[in-house]
């Protein structure tokens, strides 16, 4: 192969946010943690869980009326965090502790900030340091102080919007995404106004993009194709319901294109023609964005590829 | 009630490293390894009648990651396909079940999982109860180390049991070339290390590695054919202890427990056990010679023995264990195909496999392997 092969590497940021339903037990916790208060359950067993459950472990039973713990509580096991990680309650080293809150038998999860390792230790009495403004998620309690410390003030977070009976938790993942020998080569093709794929050395199929590996025969594939621009639609859709982010104003088609000498279509867009235009079978051609990537497809005026000729690939 | 005989015929792993240049499909790294099995045990893929896959979403970054995986198999025309979201020794029990039922007759079960793409241990809080821990971001070290510090504290063990536990798997690591970690060190060298995350020092913590595994299992009569001596899986079981952490005695795995007494690995009563109990039960049952165990801290294969009734006389871990190369939904898997080579091979009579999930060892499976059949 002509080209550099190490594979092309990106960061890759993930964001999304879980909007979740409470349910009857949470949503009792959550709400009073927005009063500054901390509720528990009593099994069946008479022991308190605190944080409540929201069916009892022994008997399965929902709990009765939620029983108020703590606010205060002990250090039944902890771990030092020296360099935060992002999203944790405190950006500042700090400890990771089981709580057991006062008149609860079960331990809490949460951060106590107690400035070094050498201020913790297990029996350490803690107590909540409560967000400045509640969001109804279990970061209402900001972190666990020494009680024998002054009060801490918690840092200001944006709260957000609070729905009653939900919580949002947002997800922030940071990814480095790599691409496949095979994809690789294709990307830096696309920079050149140029479309490679790859063929099986067993069952002679035209994969592009690169897969690496037939699927079919689950053998590696190296061979590369150089691949004309122009190709036919095999299926499309017309896409009429917009959604955040969208570049291209609806209605518009998103088709299957079979490139002329592959075995394989992708997905890409039809644009260039009104979409009650396009049919199976019509040809079409690559057009070229600034970026060195393929914009779209557009309508080459030729006659349609007959049935036969792509039925294969549907 | 008679159960039908099904066997380990194959296992091939992939080297533990971060790779740089692989995708998080895993094809890369399983394609070598599906060469590998089928080498070794003469199948093609043709004669598989039903895979099955451990992988993540979350450690891929992607949506459906399995799927691209699917081409390391050639699934044209298509074949009967499963995955777990676990690791891929639940996989496995998946395709034992269908080997069981009749379904099929071979089946292959892999994992795979690409640990470096992301800050693996902040990507494990996301496993976590998605109301009270999750939006905390607790990460998967953190918590261990709060078990680590119980035990510490209520007299389990020290911090140089830990050590001892990370320098004797280092030093089985040395002859295995698939491990990331390995060689000669001192416990009081490791203990004079800074804390990663107190109690824990990095010796404590698996590395954070890619990898991959492939098993494949036989019923009866296939299996005599395809491999000389096959390991018999004479019990297979998992079970899982409650979701809430604060709630769980993290000093006892009953799951762990559980899952060996229904796999018929002889393990006694949860802990807090007593040592003489502990030897008496290893006199009871016929003995598990090799145990291979997926503790991803030191401090847990310490529990884990003692929750699977494991005496002095198991070599536990061999291959290093999970503290030398701990590929994310392989090493489980990867667990139960050493044991099962360890009785193919004839160094053992009867061999233990475990693979775990989930925080602070909360879902346990075990796997027993034996030479002869039931």
């Amino acid at each position: 192969m002509s080209h550099p092969t190490a594979p092309l590497r990106a960061p890759l940021e993930i964001e999304f946010d879980y909007t979740r339903s409470l349910g009857p037990v949470l949503s009792q916790f959550m709400a009073a943690l927005a009063e500054r208060r901390i509720l528990g359950a009593r099994g069946a067993d008479g022991r308190v869980h605190a944080p409540p459950f929201e069916y009892d472990p022994v008997t399965a039973e929902p709990p009765g009326e939620l029983t108020e713990v703590g606010p205060e509580g002990t250090v039944v096991s902890w771990s030092w965090m020296p360099e935060p990680l992002a999203g944790q309650p405190l950006a500042e080293p700090f400890a990771w502790a089981l709580i057991r809150l006062d008149g609860a038998d079960t331990a809490m999860l949460h951060a106590v900030d107690a400035g070094s390792a050498a201020a913790m230790r297990t029996g350490l009495r803690v107590r909540p340091r409560w967000a400045e403004r509640p969001a109804g998620s279990i970061r209402d309690i900001a972190c666990f102080e020494p009680c024998d410390g002054p009060a801490g003030v918690a840092a200001g977070e944006d709260a957000g919007e609070v729905i009653p009976g939900m919580t949002i938790t947002p997800v922030r993942l940071h990814y480095m995404h790599t691409a496949s020998p095979g994809e690789t080569a294709y990307l830096r093709g696309l920079a050149e106004h140029r479309l490679l794929g790859q063929r099986c050395g067993v069952c002679g199929q035209v994969y592009v993009p690169p897969r690496g590996t037939c699927p079919a025969d689950g053998v590696p594939t190296s061979e590369e194709v150089e691949l004309p621009e122009s190709g036919t639609v095999t299926t499309f859709c017309i896409v009429n319901v917009g959604y955040p982010g969208q570049k291209v104003t609806p209605p518009y088609v998103a088709a299957a294109v079979l490139l002329d000498g592959a075995d394989i279509a992708f997905q890409h867009l039809v644009l260039g023609c009104d979409p009650d235009e396009v049919r199976m079978g019509m040809r079409v051609r690559a057009v070229w964005d600034e970026s060195g990537s393929i914009s779209h497809f557009a309508p080459t005026g030729e006659a349609d590829a007959p049935y036969e000729s792509f039925a294969r690939c549907l | 009630m008679s159960v039908p005989e099904v066997a380990v015929v194959g296992f091939a792993q992939s080297p533990c490293r971060v790779r740089e240049d692989a995708t998080t499909s895993g094809v890369e790294m399983l394609v070598p390894i599906f060469a590998e099995v089928f080498g070794a045990t003469g199948l093609t893929k043709s004669d598989i009648g039903f895979w099955c896959s451990g992988s993540s979403d979350y450690l891929a970054g992607r949506a459906f990651s399995f799927v691209s995986a699917v081409d390391a198999i050639g699934a044209v025309p298509p074949t009967m396909e499963s995955h777990v979201e676990m690791d891929a020794a639940w996989a496995l029990y998946e395709a034992w079940a269908k080997v069981l039922t009749g379904e099929a007759e071979i089946a292959l079960a892999y994992g795979f999982g690409k640990s470096s793409g992301a800050e693996l241990r902040r990507v494990l809080a996301l496993q976590l109860d998605p109301y009270l821990l999750a939006p905390l971001w607790p990460d998967s070290v953190s918590v261990a180390a709060l078990q680590a510090r119980l035990g510490l504290e209520a007299g389990r063990w020290t911090e140089k049991d830990m050590a001892e536990v990370a320098a004797r798997s280092r030093a089985a690591a040395v002859g295995n070339p698939d491990a990331q970690v390995s060689g000669a060190v001192a416990a009081s060298d490791l203990l004079a290390r800074p804390y990663v995350a107190e109690p824990l020092r990095a010796h404590d913590c698996a590395p954070v590695g890619d990898g991959a595994a492939v098993v494949i299992i036989a019923s009866a009569d296939r299996a005599r054919e395809l491999c000389e001596r096959p390991a018999w899986i004479s019990g297979f079981a998992h079970q899982v202890d409650s979701g809430s952490l604060g709630a769980r005695d993290l000093l006892a795995v009953p799951s762990a427990a559980g899952a060996a007494r229904a796999a018929g690995a002889g393990a006694v009563e949860v802990a807090p056990i007593e040592e003489a109990a502990v030897e008496e039960a290893a006199v009871e049952v016929a003995p598990i010679e090799v145990a291979e165990l997926h503790a991803p801290f030191s401090h847990q294969e310490l529990l884990l023995r003692e929750a699977l009734g494991l005496g002095d006389g198991v070599a536990v871990n061999p291959s290093g264990g999970a503290l030398c190369a701990n590929p994310m939904f392989a090493a489980g898997l990867a667990r139960i195909g050493l044991a099962a080579r360890a009785v193919m091979s004839g160094r053992a009579e009867r061999a233990l496999g475990h693979a775990t999930s989930g925080p602070a060892l909360q879902q346990n499976l075990v796997c027993v392997l034996s030479g002869e059949a039931s």
